[in-house]
């Protein structure tokens, strides 16, 4: 009997992946077709959703992309009853595609049953190899032990701080008392970063494993999953996983006959940025304002209601059982000196294949945006990867050769942040980038140091001021001598780090600034107060698609006469540029 | 600073209508007053002044303090919504992908701005930073539906299609 899977992530379902699996519900009911249709996670290739996996009586798995419900009615009567597969819409099969590349420099750890197995099943988790590790470590291991292994694997916080896992297992485990917590990070904040969701959605399990195999070797017997409030799907996920655990004994009392307890409990964060940073997502825990406090005491000793606590993030977890199972060595054999194993990207922005990559640490950005992503969207120019999101910086495209490791990054002023890539092309103003981040950092800034709280808000002001055209001299310094003050006054990572996208925009496109400020314009064509659109009256053929395209109605002009733009209703979106056939609408 | 380690739940007090059924759920459990406040949330579509009085009665906090919690987290809301919450994402991804002329087109397609609702009361906008849906960019979720891949004319023919069903009703 062949099976059929369709990816019902987040990406999936809002790509419409819901309608397509109604449909093929319906033609196996209509055509009374023998299969077995089940739902999946994400694969990580998001920009071909949805995906629809068909897998032959022979095991031959053939995944077809864009599968819209008319697409997945041909595919089931041509393929599923008539073994006959189509062809032109396979991205991944027997024969080569154009989509291979994607996979090609991929090495799944963390992501190696996203998009594979269904994730409502625990039995499917078991039979890819799941509650093995904790099984091993239960049986065969102390808990110095797994702090060992997980040291000796080079496995680093995944989380953006990028501090050794192993050496804060032992730091907690060392801590004095009995009772003892740890926290699994799920609240993904970083705008452009969303790894964690997909984990969580796609193969749940290996991240509750993952906290077991953390709690045992801590002594730890409560667990918290932190979880971002705007994933629903991934909330509702791990609740129903962690009631399948609890019904099979894997979670609760005497887990697997030994004398380890433990129970995880979820979280659901209330929207704030600042949450992701330890001490403020202990506090939220505890029901108050998620504000930073000053460490020491780090929460390895006193953490959630003053006891110790440890804190990975999602996917540091999904790592931990693969190291188990497959030792320390596999895991230390990929990567550079200083940073070991894989890292997963989320390659989005201006780059033709966006979607989730998991990569030996090393790969250059390069290959990332070229190999992986295929390139810039309508062949335009390469200009940055912005890394790290809003604490992390901008890294020009000369600078495409580059390894990607903690170090590496963090030499550019950039941060390997929690993964999340995007990339921008040559219509993507510098200022106008770091403005945007500013913004949001301002807005998420928890009021409790100075620097941050009134820092952030005089910088926005000046860039504000600069990308609206009335930038002044000195404006440059000034921004310099704020980021030092910011970054130097303040006491948790989002004040620290603030800064950073204004500095790396001001190190590596400093002529943008100065368009900006001397010249009053922006070299990308981008920020719409130092733009205007017009049209060319002379070019103008008046066939009305700018017309048609305009989103507000600024557009007026009788057929086959000469448009005029209204710059008062005009919202500057660039519409009847893109459409326009005949090279009559100038920006200028 | 808040005593949530003292926070029980005085199971005695029950009788405000709506989310005491919930309540047992927070018997005996520390930090309880989020997840309180998330609950009188989803029953009401945001945090009614009376139920602020009615949790700092169950959990023993200040109302001032609650407030306090309420207004540091985006999720919560102290004013009725509209029937259905608009949020447009203008994250990293969407943001170059052109998220600003969504955020027009809903703006002048439904004349209110971030943080607003319509008069009739349909819909209220809701600007956020990430819905992780980045490599779909634009994305705008309406209620729990995510929806991708975006251009104004979409955004318009999706606007529509919530008026004509909210007629249709």
């Amino acid at each position: 009997m062949k099976t059929i899977k369709v990816g019902l992530g987040t990406c999936g379902v809002s790509a419409g992946g819901e309608k397509t699996y109604e449909a093929i519900k319906n033609e196996i009911e209509k055509q009374n077709i023998q299969v077995i249709l089940k739902e999946t996670g994400c694969n990580g290739m998001c920009y071909r959703e949805p995906l629809m996996e068909v897998i032959d009586e022979q095991n031959n798995s053939v995944v077809y992309g864009e599968v819209t419900p008319e697409r997945a009615k041909r595919i089931m009567t041509e393929h599923v009853l008539n073994n006959k597969p189509i062809q032109e819409w396979i991205v991944q099969g027997s024969e080569p595609t154009q989509d291979n590349s994607f996979f090609e420099k991929q090495h799944r750890i963390v992501l190696r049953n996203c998009g594979i197995i269904d994730p409502n099943s625990i039995d499917e988790y078991i039979a890819a190899g799941g509650y093995q590790a904790i099984q091993k470590v239960l049986k065969e291991y102390t808990p110095e032990d797994v702090i060992d292994i997980i040291t000796k694997s080079g496995l680093r916080g995944r989380g953006g701080g990028g501090f050794l896992t192993g050496l804060k297992w032992k730091f907690c485990r060392q801590a004095e008392g009995n009772q003892k917590y740890i926290i699994c990070n799920a609240d993904e904040g970083d705008p452009g970063a969303f790894m964690d969701r997909s984990t969580l959605e796609s193969d749940p399990h290996s991240v509750l494993e993952g906290m077991m195999i953390c709690a045992y070797a801590i002594g730890a017997q409560d667990g918290y999953i932190y979880c971002r409030a705007e994933y629903p799907k991934a909330v509702q996920r791990l609740k129903d996983s962690i009631r399948v655990a609890l019904s099979r004994g894997f979670l609760g009392k005497n887990i697997f006959g030994s004398d380890f307890n433990f129970s995880i409990k979820i979280k659901e964060g209330a929207g704030a940025f600042v949450c992701g940073e330890e001490t403020a997502l202990i506090a939220s825990i505890e029901g108050k304002r998620g504000m930073p406090r000053f460490r020491p005491p780090f929460p390895a000793n006193k953490g959630l209601w003053g006891k110790p606590t440890n804190i990975n993030n999602v996917e540091t977890f999904a790592n931990v059982a693969w190291i188990i199972m497959n030792g320390p060595e596999a895991f230390a054999s990929m990567g550079t000196e200083n940073s070991k194993g894989t890292k997963v990207f989320a390659l989005a922005g201006k780059v033709a294949r966006g979607g989730l990559a998991e990569v030996p640490m090393g790969i250059t950005i390069n290959e990332i945006v070229y190999d992986i992503g295929g390139g810039i969207k309508d062949n335009k120019k390469f200009k940055a990867v912005q890394m790290g999101g809003p604490s992390g910086g901008c890294i020009p495209a000369s600078m495409g050769d580059l390894q990607i490791d903690y170090q590496q990054i963090n030499k550019t002023g950039a941060i390997m942040g929690s993964g999340g890539l995007v990339v921008m092309d040559e219509t993507t103003c510098m200022v106008e980038m770091a403005k945007f981040f500013l913004t949001f950092t301002q807005e998420e800034s928890c009021g409790k140091c100075t620097f941050c709280r009134i820092g952030t808000k005089r910088m926005l002001e000046i860039l504000e001021r600069i990308t609206d055209g009335h930038g002044k001299e000195g404006d440059i310094e000034l921004l310099r001598d704020l980021a030092d003050k910011i970054k130097n006054n303040t006491i948790c990572g989002l004040g620290q780090t603030a800064p950073n996208p204004v500095l790396t925009t001001l190190k590596y496109f400093p002529e943008e600034y100065e368009a900006h400020i001397r010249d009053k314009k922006c070299p990308a064509h981008s920020c719409s107060a130092l733009i205007t659109y017009s049209i060319k009256a002379d070019s103008c053929k008046g066939c009305t698609l700018c017309a048609k395209a305009c989103p507000t109605g600024a557009i007026t002009g009788d057929k086959k006469k000469a448009h005029e733009i209204d710059p008062a209703i005009c919202v500057k979106c660039g519409k009847c540029f893109e459409v326009c056939k005949f090279g009559a609408v100038i920006k200028n | 600073m808040l005593q949530t380690e003292q926070i029980k739940i005085d199971q005695s007090k029950q009788g405000f209508s709506g989310f005491k059924i919930e309540l047992w759920k927070y018997q005996g459990e520390m930090g309880a007053l989020i997840p309180l406040l998330q609950s009188a949330q989803e029953t009401y579509g945001y945090i009614p002044e009376s139920a602020i009085e009615y949790i700092s009665e169950i959990v023993g906090i200040p109302s001032a303090d609650i407030y306090g919690v309420i207004t540091f987290y985006s999720q919560f809301r102290l004013k009725p919504m509209g029937k259905n919450i608009i949020k447009v994402c203008d994250g990293t991804a969407c943001h170059v992908n052109a998220s600003t002329a969504i955020i027009k087109t809903i703006e002048s397609e439904l004349q209110i701005s971030n943080n607003e609702t319509t008069e009739d009361g349909l819909f209220t906008l809701q600007k956020v930073a990430c819905l992780g849906c980045c490599s779909l960019s634009p994305v705008i979720m309406i209620n729990d539906e995510t929806y991708g891949r975006l251009t104004p004319k979409k955004v318009q023919q999706l606007l529509n299609e919530y008026r004509e069903n909210a007629a249709k009703e």
